[in-house]
């Protein structure tokens, strides 16, 4: 299921056009006197000829450029927050240009939805659900198609010879004893037509595509080079922190600025509708400067006042009921009745904080007719219309200059644009005198919301007399991110949150009695989409109950995922690599164990076989074998870093990972109290892709899902004990 | 305040309380060390201080007179060079923005420590966080560096 289709994109934005036209309110002519004042500086490097040449289509020179120098630079349309996308729509570009690897350059694309929008969002430039790849695969393949026709279009011309006759090798044209470089032919090419169509390679073609290439900013990643927003200098830049309220929904109604104007380096204290700004020369004055604050009095008439255990009480007793239909399908009470054993599951999740190791920031200036923003940019075209709307701009407006992220997990793509929101309105509150570099600390992020929001699950599930599932019946509770965003009236239907329910209504199993509810509940803490999304949750429901009901059936957790899975033959291809893999037949031994999982999200099918050991009463987890059928793997090195990643990401969220409430006050504030996975929990991990001719699917998210349920299910099969409510407690083990 | 700096003398008139990790991004403008936490709970912004690890957020300026600080941007020498030279063998990074702290803290065991083991490797870099899970390649990295220093 994808969360979000490429229609309700476009009416999306429909939505967020009121909005602009609403708070147009002479932004730019309030601080015009001073705009003069300011350097505009300018980040992209000079257009190369071919780009400079054509501006009448998308292809090539929108996603292309080859320079006199002899390199080629692709625009990077989305957002390398560490999955690596730099390095694998460069590597498409030079599949299909016959470029040698060393010519190849990045650079990320200017926020422009008519130019780079993801094909999988429609009208809008933006970074998630794994889709990086997989929507630019045919279009980037197409751009470097008709950048290499170009390029012997003009060789041929040069040469007084048929195109037919040229081939080209690692960058290097020839016919004959004709020879030329990509850069000595780059001004003839950008003359050349752009082809209207252009013939593919086969994949058995492949040179790059499929190999081990080395990433593109392994280099500057390594010596301090890499620039990320919070390392964006401007002149006169004055760096914003905010005090917020310690509950959500609160606003400032009284507080005293003396101290904190005292603070050397403190340039000014403004208030906007997130909180309390201080501006200050440097990060440091700004910290002294927010701690300095006195008397601050919060209206909290608004506020979220309910703690975890009460919200947990909440859902639970809704989980008794039913909810709104997600699923129909065959009659689960009559399959229920007839079980000759059935579980009852409680499953509880709890709000998670993505907490990327750059902490939110961006720097916004007032530059030219707009602004420019700085930023770890994932959602360009709504960051555009929201900021315009608060600057009374037009979108196109406020330009973007995206970096490299440190990290981001879903945080930076956030339908509200929140922290791009709260620079716009801090630049606002200051007329735009000054560029603004608003800075998260730790602690703002941590206790900052935009959770995964809080799950709870019900399953009943019965096993007939030979073993087959008799019914099933599933009840989640949670929040929904999307209502309160202009996603609402577009994406729930018939008040169905598919974000909430996806993985698990649309399970692959055969089950013929099957019924999925839904209660969407409404708390004052803002949620989020959290790497993998709906299935951080759903996949450990189904899995952790697919082998509750394997063991009932007294069948092997492999064997029966089979049988159930026959009408799919990728899920049957990743359990069979991953079987024979992880050794599946083969007993884990004595005070040891083994669980499995399989799970497919963003296109992809994942599993992976967890082995646990019980020491002292503690259970270490040894090692993890992965395999995946995500299509073609552009960069199978890449893809395997994004499922190593992927599932220490998860089993962070398995083990420690947990945001609780007190009276509506955050409990954990920095990595003390959110605590993240350490290199010495690390386990081994493998990873083994099925071999694929199809087009590539999502790798990003799809390999956090399965880490959870697999461990859940080797400590059973360790201990005879069960874990269903992440984060699990893995005190005071014993070994069965 | 007058200190090495990645092998130059330097002077910088701040407050002596203020962390190493502003004045060097903020003031100096080496911005590759990272703010991660301010609370020395992640390692994103480690240094050497005299050839000694340490959390430059949790260092006054005041502290490292006299000293000699090297950031991501000096790291030079043979550990160093072969640390480097791992990491992008094995391609560790992924966000990148811990990897500063994370070299920092792999050059400091290396130079202690020429043959680590995993528990070795675990225990020194255990308070450098990693949100992508980097970790078993940064693993296998210092042992690349390990055998080429051999």
């Amino acid at each position: 299921m994808h969360i979000i289709k490429p229609d309700q994109y476009a009416r999306m934005l429909a939505q967020l056009a009121p909005a602009t036209a609403a708070s147009r309110r002479g932004f730019l002519k309030g601080g015009a006197a001073l705009a003069g004042a300011l350097v505009i500086g300018v980040h992209l490097a000079p257009r190369g000829a071919m780009a400079a040449a054509k501006d009448d289509g998308p292809m090539p020179n929108a996603f292309v450029r080859i320079a006199p120098d002899n390199t080629v630079t692709v625009l990077i349309k989305h957002l390398d927050m560490g999955q690596g996308v730099t390095t694998g729509l460069t590597t498409i570009v030079a599949e299909e240009l016959d470029a040698d690897w060393g010519q190849m350059r990045a650079e990320f694309a200017p926020a422009n939805p008519a130019l780079y929008n993801n094909l999988a969002f429609g009208p809008v430039q933006g970074t998630g659900g794994s889709t990086s790849v997989a929507n630019s695969w045919e279009q980037l393949r197409k751009a470097g198609a008709a950048a290499r026709h170009m390029l012997v279009a003009a060789a041929a011309e040069r040469w007084k010879v048929p195109a037919s006759s040229i081939s080209i090798e690692k960058g290097v044209l020839t016919s004959g004893s004709n020879r030329a470089t990509f850069g000595e032919l780059s001004a003839d090419a950008a003359k050349q037509a752009v082809p209207k169509e252009v013939r593919l390679k086969e994949p058995k073609d492949f040179k790059l595509i499929g190999t081990r290439l080395p990433r593109l900013d392994s280099a500057d990643k390594t010596d301090g080079k890499a620039i990320y927003a919070l390392d964006i200098r401007r002149p006169g830049m004055l760096t914003a922190l905010i005090k917020r309220p310690d509950r959500f929904g609160a606003s400032v109604k009284s507080f005293d600025a003396s101290a904190a104007k005292k603070v050397p380096g403190v340039v000014d204290v403004v208030t906007v509708p997130a909180g309390i700004v201080v501006l200050a020369q440097n990060t440091w004055a700004a910290m002294q400067g927010r701690d300095a604050l006195a008397d601050i009095v919060w209206d909290e008439a608004k506020a979220e006042s309910r703690g975890t255990a009460e919200l947990l009480d909440e859902y639970r007793k809704l989980a008794g009921t039913p909810g709104k239909p997600a699923a129909r399908r065959g009659d689960a009470a009559k399959g229920l009745a007839g079980a000759a054993k059935t579980v009852d599951l409680d499953f509880a999740f709890p709000y998670l904080a993505h907490a990327p190791m750059e902490p939110l920031n961006c720097v916004i200036e007032k530059t030219g007719d707009g602004v420019t923003i700085w930023a770890g940019s994932q959602f360009q075209t709504v960051e555009q219309a929201v900021v315009a709307g608060i600057l009374g701009l037009k979108p196109e407006q406020v330009k973007i200059e995206t970096q490299w992220a440190g990290g981001s997990f879903g945080r930076r793509a956030n339908p509200p644009a929140d922290y791009m929101a709260e620079a716009a309105t801090i630049l606002k509150a200051i007329d735009g005198k000054a560029p603004v570099h608003l800075v998260w600390t730790r602690e703002d992020d941590i206790k900052g919301g935009f959770y995964r929001p809080l799950f709870v699950h019900k399953v009943q599930a019965g096993i007939t007399s030979d073993g087959r599932i008799a019914g099933w019946r599933q009840r989640i509770v949670g929040q929904s991110f999307i209502v309160g965003t202009p996603f609402e009236p577009v994406i729930v239907k018939e008040d169905i949150d598919g974000t909430s329910v996806e993985g698990s209504a649309d399970s692959p199993y055969a089950i013929a009695d099957f019924e999925v509810d839904l209660h969407t509940v409404k708390v004052g803490v803002p949620t989020l989409w959290w790497r993998s999304v709906g299935h951080t949750h759903t996949a450990h429901v189904m899995e952790v109950t697919i082998d509750e009901l394997a063991r009932a059936a007294g069948k092997d957790p492999v064997a029966f995922r089979t049988e159930l899975l026959k009408e799919h033959p990728r899920h049957l291809g990743v359990l069979k690599l991953l079987a024979e893999k992880g050794e599946w037949g083969k007993p884990a031994g004595p005070g040891k164990g083994r669980g499995i999982a399989l799970h497919e999200s963003f296109d992809t099918v994942v599993g992976s076989i967890v082995d646990v050991s019980v020491v002292d009463g503690r259970i270490k987890v040894d090692k993890v074998v992965c395999a995946l059928d995500c299509g073609i793997a552009v960069n199978p090195d890449v893809v395997a870093a994004q499922i190593e990643g992927g599932i220490g990401f998860g089993l962070g969220a398995a083990l420690h990972d947990e945001i609780t409430l007190d009276k509506g006050v955050v409990e954990q504030a920095n990595f003390d109290t959110y605590v993240p996975l350490r290199i010495s929990e690390m386990p081994k991990i493998e990873v083994h892709i099925v071999p694929s001719a199809n087009a590539p699917t999502g790798v990003g998210e799809p390999g956090v899902p399965v880490i959870a349920p697999a461990l859940s299910n080797a400590i059973f099969d360790a201990t005879g004990k069960r874990l269903y409510s992440l984060p699990f407690k893995l005190d005071e083990f014993k070994a069965t | 305040m007058k200190f090495m700096l990645n092998g130059a003398e330097r002077t910088l008139d701040v407050d002596g309380q203020m962390p190493l990790l502003w004045a060097l991004r903020d003031v100096v403008g080496l911005t590759g060390t990272k703010f991660g936490c301010g609370a020395a709970l992640c390692g994103a912004c480690t240094v050497h201080v005299d050839g000694t690890p340490v959390r430059s957020c949790q260092t006054a300026v005041a502290d490292v007179e006299g000293k000699s600080v090297t950031t991501i941007e000096g790291v030079s020498g043979e550990v160093g060079n072969a640390v480097v030279a791992a990491w992008r063998k094995l391609d560790v990074v992924q966000c990148g923005y811990c990897q500063s702290g994370q070299i920092m803290s792999a050059v400091g065991l290396l130079s202690e420590n020429r043959k680590p083991t995993d528990a070795d490797i675990d225990a020194a870099m255990d308070g450098n966080v990693c949100r992508c899970a980097t970790y078993q390649r940064i693993r296998a990295a210092i042992h690349e560096a390990a055998s080429n220093l051999a």
